[in-house]
């Protein structure tokens, strides 16, 4: 019997998330989410982006299975959550706090989702070790996350989602507490991880420079009630670097989505 | 090379000993000056001198102390976190119980001591129960709260990565609730010697399990006021040891991580 999808075979055929015409109303009777339709390919990274109140988290929650949809149906993997497997595994959520253990060092926190999941010691320090090497903090193993700067502790929590080598990739404005230089860095370092992983990533974002350089599709959001309001193609190809910011490309596709937020705020005021 | 005055083990020790030797001096010079009767306010030296002519009377009277001091702290703490943990499990539990942990807290010891001296034959066991009444408040409270004291989003975090009950006791809360512990053990190691000095003086116990108040009450019965000094003396330097003491234990257990024990930086 199957327990879980095959994910080499899954990899290139089947979508990662399908949504479902899923929407979310809230216990005092408010509407988080009008139904969405939307569907997540491997190896895509979508942004979900949009003013306040459009429901960008609660739409993540929702991909993450950490809140049930009121109406119609979640799909991972074209299957159900069992065969599919516990979703700690095959996913990782990275939230905008680094959510670290301040009594832990560094290499203790990689290792803590493994250890949740009863891999055993030794081969968790050794993915453990991978990971950090990874996103370029060996050196910083044996520290405690309070010697570590902000984009540093962000880079550990990155680490601790990788460890798992989940498929998925579910991100909820990680660098949004980060100045501007070390957020840029911390996305390249991103998107090439993405690249070299195959991995499929969904980002919530305020920024419009960091949709535009990280996506390879925007959906744009809108409040009053949250819904998907269109959804925009990046067709830049991947990998891309820092120079992808200087490019004329760059600037004319940030002024298209600019735009095109604009019109849902618009389309966001109360009725 | 940093001066001497600014050296971190210089502002530790020398300057409080410095004070202390400054004190003692003008209380020497005082009682000498005034010509103050030993047997009205002694001399530093009046207590030194009893001190080491009494020392194993006093000594042995230090180890009946520190015994009850020890038994009852120990079994506070082992009390106090079972507790904590009881009333961390379940809210019902805390609500129903909470109220009588709080009226052992506001009973003076002094008002319970004689109820317990009667009913406890055993004198030591007597005086253990008096002074873990008073030792046992501060473990619980600080301790439940260190226990609830979790950080929401590494609690999210570790419900997302379906951790189990266990798991989370261990990884999750425990470590969250050291600082907390610590806290609640200073305040209790402190509690437990006051504990078991009034409950001698109510227990009024001579013999075998004649702690450092009975001498004091021996000496004055006898207006032997340097020796009374002398234990007195005693009293505060156990206290201050075992405040050190506690210090040193949340240093290792916090030093690394927590704010409360970091040492400054530069």
């Amino acid at each position: 019997m199957l327990d879980r999808v095959n994910p080499s075979f899954v990899a290139e055929t089947v979508p990662v998330v399908e949504l479902l015409s899923a929407d979310k109303v809230f216990a005092n009777g408010t509407r988080g989410l009008a139904p969405v339709d939307l569907t997540i390919r491997p190896g895509e990274f979508v942004s979900l982006i949009g003013p306040s109140g459009c429901g960008k988290s609660t739409l993540l929650k929702l991909i993450a299975n950490l809140i049930e949809p009121s109406d119609g149906r979640l799909v991972w993997w074209r299957g159900s959550f069992r065969q599919v497997g516990s979703p700690g595994r095959r996913l990782a959520f990275v939230f905008q706090d680094p959510t670290l253990m301040p009594w832990a060092k560094v290499e203790a926190n990689v290792r803590l989702p493994l250890e949740l999941a009863g891999v055993k010691r030794a081969e968790a320090r050794e993915r453990a070790a991978e990971a950090l090497a990874r996103v370029g903090l060996t050196e910083a193993a044996t520290r405690y996350p309070r010697q570590l700067s902000g984009g540093m502790r962000m880079r550990v929590s990155i680490a601790r989602a990788l460890v798992t080598q989940p498929d998925l990739l579910l991100m909820d404005e990680p660098f949004g507490a980060l100045d501007e230089f070390t957020r840029n860095r911390l996305d390249e370092e991103l998107i090439g991880l993405c690249h070299e992983r195959g991995l499929t990533n969904v980002f919530v974002t305020h920024s419009i420079w960091e949709a535009v350089f990280l996506s390879s599709r925007i959906v744009v959001m809108a409040a009053n009630p949250g819904r998907v309001f269109a959804e925009y193609q990046v067709n830049e190809p991947l990998p891309r670097d820092a120079s992808f910011r200087d490019s004329a490309r760059f600037s004319a596709l940030c002024r298209e989505l600019s735009a095109l937020l604009s019109d849902a705020s618009l389309a966001s005021v109360p009725r | 090379m940093t001066p001497l005055v600014e050296r971190p083990w210089f502002a530790r020790v020398a300057a409080p000993v410095c004070v202390a030797l400054l004190l003692l001096a003008v209380w020497q010079n005082l009682c000498t000056v005034y010509e103050v009767p030993k047997y009205l306010f002694p001399k530093p030296t009046d207590v030194l001198e009893s001190l080491i002519e009494n020392h194993v009377t006093l000594l042995w009277a230090l180890l009946s102390t520190l015994k009850v001091t020890a038994y009852a702290f120990g079994l506070s703490v082992l009390l106090g976190t079972t507790v904590a943990f009881l009333f961390v499990q379940s809210k019902l539990l805390e609500l129903s119980l909470f109220p009588y942990a709080v009226l052992f807290q506001v009973t003076p010891v002094a008002a319970i001591a004689p109820l317990i001296v009667i009913l406890v034959k055993d004198t030591t066991t007597a005086l253990t129960l008096c002074a873990t009444v008073i030792a046992l408040f501060p473990i619980i409270s600080n301790t439940t709260i260190g226990l609830r004291s979790v950080d929401p989003g590494l609690a999210a975090y570790f419900e997302m990565n379906k951790a189990g009950r266990w798991q989370m006791l261990w990884r999750l809360r425990i470590p969250s609730a050291l600082p907390f512990f610590m806290a609640g053990l200073r305040i209790s190691s402190g509690l437990a010697l006051v504990g078991a000095v009034v409950a001698e003086f109510i227990a009024g116990t001579g013999g075998n399990s004649a702690g450092l108040a009975y001498q004091i009450m021996q000496a004055s019965f006898q207006l032997d006021i340097p020796q009374m000094f002398a234990a007195l003396l005693l009293i505060a330097l156990t206290g201050v040891a075992l405040f050190g003491a506690m210090i040193q234990l949340q240093q290792f257990l916090l030093g690394h991580w927590h704010e409360s024990a970091l040492k400054a930086e530069r």
